[in-house]
């Protein structure tokens, strides 16, 4: 369990962390999302201990780690670049914590090799780098170095070094980012499976929503410095704590109208694919986009206000100019009051 | 706790020694700042002040006096300058066909260019001698300047900084009907200014600095460059007027010096990129 | 029509250049090399050929040797003095920049002061502070009780001298070099470093710093050799190659035999196994230009 209590970071006079409390649960998988800036990786880099709070504490199982080296926490990291030594091959690259851990220096320099000891160590790493690269596919490419490998497979290689430690937890600073598409999709599904296989503790930080909103248990959605929401995905998406969270998360941006338009006080945020074709209200269409499995519609309302709704894709879309009527369910209405906060009743 | 007071402490010892290093690597030149302003007596008293008792001017005086200094230091400008020019007028144009035009032959000729970074000046110098004893123009400005004119790293230079400018530029100006001449030395040349000050750079500290070629080249001591001048105080001074050779040597050393205090930055691009050369 | 004078156009821009390079590079290493197997003198109107004779003097001549094994034991100097301080000032001034970067640059810029000033001049300044008697190196030994030495004039000694100023001249060249090669190791490789265990003193130097700056080592190396194959200036300055050939080196050789004594074909033999030295690391610098991305 790791535990964050009232983090403050400040590089010259800016706070760019400002008083982040967080627990992540003992095998959870807590992403960290939003948008670049917002901090999300500095706080990741203070869980590894790459970085220290200005003030603050962490707290792993309940013990101040705030003064240890990420060695000393036994924390793995996978980078955004992979950060692979270039000049060690695979199989060396996945030993390197496990040899820096359990090996002294004269066993681990070329000479160790003389050494008996050294010799039995030796041969156990290489046992855990077989099983962790077999585990990820990649025990065909041991012998190679990183530049012989592509993007995918540099991928696994980071994750096999950050797997074979056992480490108390995975943090993982926007791994996927440097994939293509079909790539990142693939290996998100490895990633979640494991999480599942090691049940391990991971800390995942990224910008894009839909890997928060798949991968992640758990969500922190950070906003210039602060945690604006945690909570489940589903919750982010039916509850959304803040009208910034609303326009944040969700995969077409959010309606945020006053809320007279729907006879509501205050501000009210309606998803666009919640307001779909059907009886309620009557509003004239201005522009229509086809997109395959869905049609994206805007229309004006009578009082001048545009809003943005989904039909689905084999909707009959009259010509742009032409009166259709749009309805939605009352608990989709997301209503803010003037600070932002979400209004409950 | 221990582990910041051992980075503490790492960290003071190794400023020290950056410290005592730079010190050690500065003091010819504070030795030779402070004996310049010292007085013969005093110079000749064993002591380590690198203070003088009193600002003895007067070694400057002497030094401009007495070494033909500045004579020399002229010298060392109209050399530089011509050599630059020179390096200059060959380099551009050739390195700009070599980056920006297809001809038949460019890949010999880029060659050529890549085989000279492999011979050092000092490979031809009895040749070039040679044909200057043939032509009878040995201690001359000419004899120190023209052998410097094909600068095989200039063109290198050049030709990298032409080939990284879009071809779209020169495409343009074509359209707008300007001649290849005007289009190297109004449109292409402006444009890699910061390749052409590095250059320029490399080329005065390269040509000031050296005395192979003078020693070789010039037996005129009114033809001699700084560091010949140096020589030939040197040589004459049988050890009365040590302060005043020091301040020749301070003279010579100073602008070199203000050049690289005023251009660290393009200086040290310069002087890394001639690690190029042969 | 246009074909012409695309070509005209062509030839007005590259023919200058290629002339000259020809002239004054390519056709004077034809001849140097042609001269080599000559007893040529300045001056004179005739010569022979007398094969390898000129090189075989140079290296069996027990005098004339001693230009060829006195650059190459000043090269073993040079080249790791020069290379080992540039890495320790580049590896200072690198951690002290994030802390300190008006300090650093200060620094940096004192280092690198020998590269630029002219080194006959300061060869003069070196002489004033190795003089035996009034010269701040032996006044220091002396106030410290130790014997001031003959540092110039005394012939076990000498080259070695003439070494530490080399180191003195180039050790800025290396260290700027060191610095770019620095520069240039992406910092996550240190954090991985760290998370891996290794992200202190010796581990980090050795698993990330040492690595990365593999091709700028071999870079900075085969320069500094380059440059102490060339060394001139300080000799030509300080010892005439002194006393008794103690500190002659190839390139003053070359000048006392052709242009004093006026042996332009032993002169033109001394120059081609210079020419060779030289080459064999340049061409070994080019292909570590090559593969200066073999990493990636």
């Amino acid at each position: 369990m790791i535990d964050l209590d009232a983090i403050v970071r400040r590089f010259g006079t800016t706070d760019v962390l400002q008083g982040i409390s967080l627990r992540v649960a003992t095998g959870g998988f807590t992403a960290l999302l939003g948008p670049s800036g917002c901090g999300k990786s500095t706080l990741l880099r203070i869980i590894a201990g790459l970085d220290r709070p200005t003030s603050g504490a962490v707290r792993f199982d309940g013990r101040d780690v705030s003064d240890e080296t990420p060695a000393a926490r036994n924390v793995a990291m996978v980078f955004q670049a992979y950060a692979l030594y270039p000049h060690l091959t695979v199989a060396q690259n996945i030993a390197l914590p496990l040899a820096m851990r359990g090996m002294t220096r004269t066993e681990r320099s070329p000479l160790g090799a003389l050494l008996s000891g050294a010799r039995a160590k030796r041969a156990a790493q290489a046992k855990a780098v077989r099983l962790v690269a077999e585990m990820l596919e990649i025990g065909g490419l041991l012998s190679r170095k990183p530049a012989e490998l592509s993007g995918g497979q540099k991928q696994r290689v980071a994750l096999a070094r950050a797997l074979v430690r056992d480490p108390s937890v995975f943090l993982l600073d926007e791994p996927l980012s440097n994939l293509d598409a079909n790539l990142r999709v693939q290996m998100r599904a490895e990633i979640i499976a494991l999480h599942r296989k090691t049940g391990g503790t991971f800390v995942h930080v990224t910008h894009d929503q839909t890997e928060a909103m798949g991968m992640a248990d758990q969500v922190a959605v950070m906003l210039q410095g602060r945690i604006a929401q945690l909570g489940s995905p589903r919750d982010l998406y039916e509850r959304p704590a803040t009208r910034d969270v609303a326009a944040f998360v969700g995969s077409h941006p959010i309606n945020l109208v006053p809320g007279a338009v729907f006879g509501l006080p205050g501000e009210v945020g309606l998803r666009p694919e919640h307001l779909t074709p059907g009886k309620g209200i009557e509003a004239r269409l201005v522009y229509i986009e086809y997109q395959g499995a869905e049609v994206l519609l805007d229309v004006v309302m009578p009082d001048g206000t545009r809003l943005r709704a989904v039909a689905p894709g084999n909707w009959d879309a009259p010509a742009p100019g032409a009166l259709v009527h749009l309805c939605h369910a009352p608990e989709n209405l997301h209503r803010f009051d003037a600070s932002g906060a979400r209004f409950t009743a | 706790m221990t582990r910041d007071l051992t980075r503490v402490l790492t960290r003071a010892f190794a400023l020290a020694a950056l410290i005592l290093g730079a010190v050690l690597v500065l003091s010819p030149f504070l030795w030779m700042l402070a004996l310049s302003l010292k007085a013969p007596d005093e110079i000749f008293t064993p002591n380590i002040d690198l203070i003088p008792n009193s600002l003895h001017w007067e070694n400057y005086a002497a030094a401009f006096g007495r070494a033909n200094l500045l004579r020399s230091l002229w010298n060392g400008a109209i050399v530089c300058a011509g050599i630059l020019v020179l390096q200059t007028i060959f380099a551009v144009p050739c390195a700009f066909a070599l980056a920006q035009r297809r001809f038949a032959g460019r890949g010999v000729v880029f060659g050529l260019v890549l085989a000279g970074l492999l011979v050092p000046f000092h490979v031809t110098a009895i040749p070039i001698f040679l044909g200057l004893a043939q032509v009878r123009m040995l201690d001359s400005y000419t004899a120190l300047i023209a052998p410097f004119a094909a600068s095989v790293f200039g063109i290198f230079l050049f030709r990298q900084a032409f080939a990284a400018l879009p071809t779209e530029v020169f495409e343009a100006a074509r359209v707008d009907g300007l001649s290849e001449p005007a289009i190297v030395w109004r449109i292409a040349f402006p444009l890699a200014l910061p390749a052409a000050t590095a250059f320029a750079l490399f080329s005065i500290v390269a040509h000031w600095n050296d005395l192979f070629w003078p020693l070789i080249a010039t037996s005129n001591p009114a033809l001699a460059t700084p560091p010949r001048a140096i020589l030939y105080f040197r040589d004459a001074e049988s050890g009365a007027e040590v302060g005043a050779l020091m301040a020749a040597a301070v003279v010579v050393v100073a602008p070199m010096v203000a050049l690289f205090l005023v251009a660290q930055r393009r200086f040290v691009q310069g002087l890394a990129a001639g690690g190029l050369k042969g | 029509m246009t074909r012409r004078r695309e070509t005209l156009t062509t030839l007005v821009l590259v023919g200058p250049a290629t002339l000259a390079m020809t002239m004054l590079i390519f056709v004077p290493v034809v001849v140097v090399a042609g001269l080599s197997f000559t007893d040529y003198q300045f001056g004179a109107h005739s010569l022979n050929f007398v094969g390898l004779d000129n090189y075989r003097t140079l290296f069996t001549d027990p005098q004339a040797r001693r230009a060829v094994t006195n650059t190459l034991l000043y090269a073993a100097v040079v080249i790791p003095g020069t290379c080992t301080l540039g890495l320790l000032v580049a590896l200072g001034l690198h951690s002290l920049a994030v802390r300190a970067p008006r300090a650093a640059a200060v620094l940096r810029a004192a280092y690198f002061l020998p590269v630029a000033a002219t080194l006959v001049a300061m060869a003069v300044a070196w002489q004033m502070l190795l003089h035996p008697n009034l010269g701040l190196v032996n006044q220091m030994l002396a106030a410290a009780g130790l014997p001031g030495q003959r540092w110039l004039s005394d012939r076990g000694l000498v080259l070695y001298t003439l070494a530490v100023i080399g180191i003195w001249q180039s050790l800025g060249y290396a260290m700027v070099l060191f610095l770019a090669g620095l520069a240039a190791i992406p910092p996550q490789l240190y954090d991985a470093a760290e998370v891996d265990g290794a992200g202190e003193g010796w581990d980090r130097f050795w698993t990330v710093t040492w690595p990365m700056l593999g091709p700028t080592t071999l870079f900075v190396l085969v320069i500094t050799a380059t440059g102490a194959f060339r060394a001139f200036e300080t000799v030509a300055t300080l010892t005439k190659g002194g006393p008794a050939f103690a500190s002659d080196v190839l390139v003053y050789a070359m000048y006392r035999e052709g242009f004093v004594y006026f042996k332009a074909g032993y002169s033109a033999a001394i120059t081609m196994v210079f020419f060779v030295l030289t080459l064999a690391v340049t061409v070994l610098k080019f292909r570590v230009l090559e593969n200066r991305v073999h990493y990636r």
